[in-house]
């Protein structure tokens, strides 16, 4: 028997993803991968899967889709409001962080995510999904990865690894940080921006606008004045760097960036705070908080335990 | 030389060649991005994720919990790679292109700019043998140099809204070749049928930095009936 998922409604931007795809930036291949890597391992972790397992990221309104095939154990991981309509037609509200049975025929109506942009749906055993160079993470915009590189469509069905039944659900106790300060670092350009400037990023609020997807986020706030020069010399960009072009408002380069460009970049994100930063929804308020590579490997230790 | 070495960030390091953009100073660079890829290759560097050469940099990227910046600056300072073969797995590839009027959309215009006509401005871009200085922006994409001197321009003013893959560039003293549609400011002289980028292959990008890029002329009549293995 077939056992897969029909797509009803395929949502906003739902792709799969898995921990990225490494050593092609030279190539001018981005790692790309999930967004919020803690929501991601959490899903794989709920269902019982190794934490790298692909899973499938969706962002503000989730797919639906209908069972078709044997009860598989599932779960849905971040803070996500969605349904398990039954085959009568019963609807049951779903609990979001703790693995649930579908059996065929079943529905699951992945409504929205709450004061948050990105969750995940794991199932145990995984998808069926062809690795691309060593990974199962979509960029669509080069149209790398399964699913031909796409998001999903109606009319998808997503087949998945069968595996003995299992019954044993698992809860985890999860919650996103609340609080909008982002830690950086400097940035390579920092001393292309005026003194005022500086201080004024690492002071004033910038808020998220609605120009911000898995490639980058664009803020609004005070105007940083560069006195050197818009461009540079086009560089290897990495995750996380909030890059300044002319116009003075800064972006922050996300999992799917550019592989190189040519923008001053006044600091770069560390790693413990990526993952409170892509939950952000345009409107938010956030404040960058500037701290030294010490206290970066330090927050590092505190965000791994976590996992 | 390698300049300096800078921390991006807490999982990332540059290296830093100065701010020349020429050859020589880009040999540098991929000099240490072979042997970054080789030390990876053999493992006696782990945790590193991307490695990504530009003209005048190399930006190494790691695996916080794996390795932290400055074993990985220790290492480069303590290795010696200045015996590293530059054209060792680098390839000279042949690029077929085609001039035809309906894909040099920007002839008349340097033809106007650099007072030669298109015969001389084809033979000058022909002439060169391309080094590929990096790779990137989008998947595939090769910056290469140096052009003729006499074919120096500026990029357009107002860039394009589309651009169709594979056509090809000229912008200051460097040549690209589109190998996504997309939006561009390069002023275009000709376009190749020849697929530098498909992820499905074993070689996803047929080019690498460091490599040479030589162009052959095509008709519209071959451009048309050109066949990607």
């Amino acid at each position: 028997m077939n056992n897969y998922f029909k797509v009803l409604r395929p949502g906003i931007n739902s792709t799969f993803q898995d921990l990225g795809r490494f050593g092609l930036q030279h190539l001018g291949i981005v790692a790309s991968g999930c967004m919020d890597q803690l929501t991601f391992c959490t899903s794989n972790k709920l269902v019982g899967n190794k934490i790298s397992e692909g899973a499938l990221e969706f962002a503000y309104q989730g797919p639906l889709f209908e069972l078709i095939g044997e009860t598989v154990l599932v779960a849905i991981s971040g803070k996500v409001n969605f349904n398990i309509i039954k085959k009568n037609g019963e609807i049951i509200k779903g609990k979001p962080n703790e693995s649930f049975l579908i059996s065929n025929g079943e529905k699951i109506d992945i409504l929205s995510t709450i004061n948050s942009v990105y969750g995940y749906f794991s199932i145990f055993g995984g998808f069926k999904i062809e690795e691309v160079k060593g990974s199962v993470s979509t960029l669509v915009k080069a149209k790398i990865g399964p699913n031909n590189g796409d998001k999903l469509k109606v009319g998808d069905k997503i087949f998945f690894n069968k595996s003995h039944q299992v019954d044993k659900t698992n809860k985890i106790q999860f919650d996103f940080d609340k609080d909008n300060i982002i830690r950086v670092m400097k940035g390579l350009q920092i001393h292309y921006f005026s003194k005022k400037s500086q201080e004024d990023f690492f002071s004033k609020e910038y808020k998220v606008t609605k120009l911000t997807d898995r490639m980058g986020m664009r803020l609004e706030g005070q105007k940083l004045e560069n006195t050197v020069n818009k461009n540079i010399k086009s560089e290897g960009i990495t995750k996380g760097s909030i890059q300044v072009p002319g116009d003075g408002q800064p972006i922050i380069l996300l999992s799917d960036h550019p592989t190189i460009g040519g923008y001053p970049k006044i600091a770069n994100v560390i790693t413990a705070d990526y993952d409170k930063l892509v939950q952000k929804t345009p409107g938010t308020i956030i404040k960058f908080k500037l701290v030294n590579l010490a206290v970066a490997e330090i927050a590092f230790q505190d965000y791994v335990r976590k996992f | 030389m390698l300049k300096k070495i800078t921390n991006i960030g807490d999982c990332g390091i540059t290296c830093d060649f100065g701010d020349e953009v020429n050859k020589s100073t880009n040999k540098e660079v991929i000099k240490l991005f072979n042997f970054i890829q080789q030390s990876v290759n053999t493992r006696k560097l782990k945790g590193i994720l991307n490695y990504t050469p530009s003209y005048n940099k190399l930006i190494i990227n790691f695996e916080l919990g794996q390795i932290k910046s400055q074993e990985i600056i220790e290492f480069i300072k303590s290795s010696d790679y200045s015996k590293i073969n530059l054209t060792e797995n680098k390839k000279i590839v042949e690029i077929p292109i085609c001039y035809d009027e309906e894909f040099a959309l920007d002839i008349k215009r340097l033809e106007t700019k650099t007072k030669l006509n298109f015969k001389e401005i084809v033979s000058k871009h022909l002439e060169t043998n391309f080094f590929v200085y990096m790779i990137g922006f989008v998947p595939g994409q090769p910056f290469l140099g140096d052009l003729n001197k006499s074919l120096y321009h500026d990029r357009l003013d107002t860039p394009r809204i589309k651009i169709n893959k594979g056509c090809v560039g000229i912008v200051e003293k460097f040549c690209t070749i589109y190998t996504f549609e997309s939006p561009g400011g390069w002023n275009i002289i000709g376009r190749t049928p020849f697929e530098l980028f498909n992820i499905n292959k074993k070689d996803t990008s047929i080019l690498s930095p460091g490599d040479t890029v030589k162009f052959k002329s095509i008709s519209k009549k071959e451009f048309g009936s050109f066949k990607n293995e």
